[in-house]
C-alpha cells in the first residue's frame, strides 16, 4: 500500500525561485535563507519519494477568476510551467501521476470532499518554488512525479482552516488506500506572515509565525480552530496561505518527527520558513 | 457570516471580483508575451478589448495602483501590470504605505512592519 513518508512545509515566494534562477543564493540578502535550507535539503536528497503531492495556490495564472475552484486535483500526465507575465522559470516541466491522482479524486469524493478535477493546469511559482526549495538543481527532470492540489486562498471566502485540516486527513486516508507500494511526500506551501497590499503592506508577525511553526507539529487542531479573520488579522491578507500547511499536516500521522526547520525575514515582502517532518513518532 | 473588515487590508471577495473582472482579465492577458508587446505598443487601443469602466481605464493608464485595488483589482493581477513596467512588489509596497521603495525594503529587512 502507499504511505506518506515525509512532509515538507515551505514558503513559495517567487523571488526565492528567482534568486536560484539568477544564481544569487550567495548574495548577503539571500545567503541566510539558503543556508537555512541546507540540512533539510541534505535529508530530502537521501529520501527521494516515489510521488510528491504538492498543495499550493495559483496566483492569477492557470485559474482565471471566471471560475474559482476551492480545491482542485491535477490529474494530467504533465504540467507545463506558466509564464506569469515575466517569462517562464528555467526549470523542468512537471510530470504527473494520473493513476494515483484519479484514485485520490475518487477517494476524496467518496469521503464527501467534492473536488474539482484539473485535466490541464499550468503550474506557477506556488508549485515550482517549493520544488526548487526541495531540489535546487533538478537537471532535466524533477526527482519524482508531482500531483498538484490547488487551493483557493486569493478570493474570499477561502476554505476554513478546519476544512483544510479535515481535507488533509481524508487525503491521508486516500493515499493509504492506494494498492501500489509508493512512498509519498506531501508538501504544504505558502506563508508565513505577509501582506502585499493596503496600508498594512509589509506586515510581518514573527510571534504568530513561531507559534504556528511549533503547533503545526504537536497541536495542529488549535491552528485548525483559528478563523479566517484571525489568520488575516494576525498573518496578513496573504498569510492566510498557511491554511495549506494544515492539509499536509492532516495527511500525516498524529505523531511526527521534526527533521529540520528554518525561519527567515525577509524574502521580499514575506517571512519565509521551512519545516520538514518524517512520518513517524 | 459576512466578509470581515480589517483596517489597512484588502480582502478580495466575490463583489470585488465581480467589479474588477474586466480589469483583472486585462492584467491576466499580460501573461502572454505577444499580448505584453501589443499592450506596450498602444496601451489605449489594447485596453479597448476589455470592458473597463472609465475610472478603471484611467487608473491603468495613470498606473494609479491604489485606485485599481479600490475598483476591484486583485494584487496578484495588477502585479502583472507592474512587472510589465519593471516595477517590483517592493515598489508597490512603498506606494501603498507612503514610502520609497528603498524605505519599504529597509522596513522589511529590519524585521517587517508590526501592527497591534
Amino acid at each position: 500500500m502507499a504511505e506518506v513518508t515525509w512532509g515538507l512545509t515551505t514558503s513559495h515566494v517567487p523571488s526565492i525561485g528567482a534568486a536560484m534562477d539568477r544564481e544569487r543564493t550567495e548574495d548577503p540578502y539571500w545567503k541566510p535563507l539558503f543556508d537555512g535550507y541546507r540540512p533539510a535539503r541534505e535529508w530530502m536528497a537521501e529520501h527521494t519519494p516515489d510521488v510528491i503531492i504538492l498543495i499550493y495556490n495559483d496566483h492569477a495564472n492557470a485559474i482565471p477568476l471566471a471560475m474559482v475552484p476551492t480545491f482542485a486535483v491535477g490529474t494530467a500526465a504533465g504540467f507545463h510551467v506558466a509564464d506569469e507575465g515575466w517569462g517562464t522559470r528555467p526549470v523542468p516541466d512537471v510530470i504527473g501521476h494520473p493513476a494515483l491522482a484519479a484514485h485520490l479524486v475518487e477517494s476524496l469524493v467518496d469521503d464527501e470532499f467534492d473536488i474539482t478535477v484539473a485535466h490541464q493546469l499550468e503550474v506557477d511559482h506556488g508549485l515550482t518554488v517549493p520544488l526548487s526549495v526541495y531540489c535546487p538543481a533538478p537537471g532535466d527532470a524533477w526527482p519524482a512525479p508531482v500531483i498538484p492540489i490547488v487551493v483557493n486562498v486569493i478570493q474570499y471566502p477561502q476554505p476554513t482552516a478546519a476544512r483544510c485540516y479535515a481535507l488533509g486527513k481524508a487525503l491521508g486516508r486516500a493515499i493509504r488506500s492506494y494498492p501500489e507500494d509508493l512512498k509519498v511526500a506531501v508538501f504544504g506551501t505558502g506563508g508565513m506572515s505577509h501582506q502585499l497590499a493596503g496600508e498594512r503592506a509589509g506586515l510581518i508577525n514573527e510571534e504568530f509565525d513561531r507559534m504556528f511553526l511549533a503547533k503545526i507539529q504537536d497541536d495542529p487542531q488549535s491552528l485548525a480552530d483559528l478563523s479566517r479573520e484571525e489568520y488575516v488579522r494576525e498573518a496578513g491578507s496573504e498569510g492566510i496561505e498557511m491554511i495549506m500547511w494544515l492539509i499536509m499536516r492532516g495527511a500525516m500521522d498524529d505523531e511526527i518527527t521534526r527533521i529540520a526547520e528554518t525561519y527567515h525575514v525577509p524574502a521580499s515582502n514575506t517571512a519565509a520558513a521551512l519545516a520538514l517532518f518524517e512520518n513517524r513518532a | 457570516m459576512t466578509k470581515p473588515e480589517i483596517p489597512g487590508t484588502y480582502l478580495f471577495g466575490i463583489e470585488d471580483s465581480r467589479q474588477g473582472f474586466a480589469l483583472n482579465s486585462f492584467c491576466a492577458s499580460l501573461t502572454s508575451v505577444d499580448d505584453r508587446k501589443r499592450f506596450l505598443d498602444d496601451e489605449a487601443a489594447y485596453l479597448g478589448r476589455y470592458e473597463l469602466t472609465a475610472e478603471q481605464r484611467q487608473a491603468v493608464l495613470d498606473r494609479d495602483w491604489v485606485t485599481m485595488l479600490d475598483l476591484g483589482g486583485s494584487i496578484f493581477y495588477i502585479y502583472k501590470l507592474a512587472m510589465v513596467d519593471g516595477k517590483s512588489m517592493q515598489y508597490l509596497g512603498g506606494v501603498f504605505t507612503g514610502m520609497t521603495t528603498e524605505e519599504f525594503q529597509a522596513a522589511l529587512e529590519a524585521g517587517g512592519r508590526h501592527f497591534g
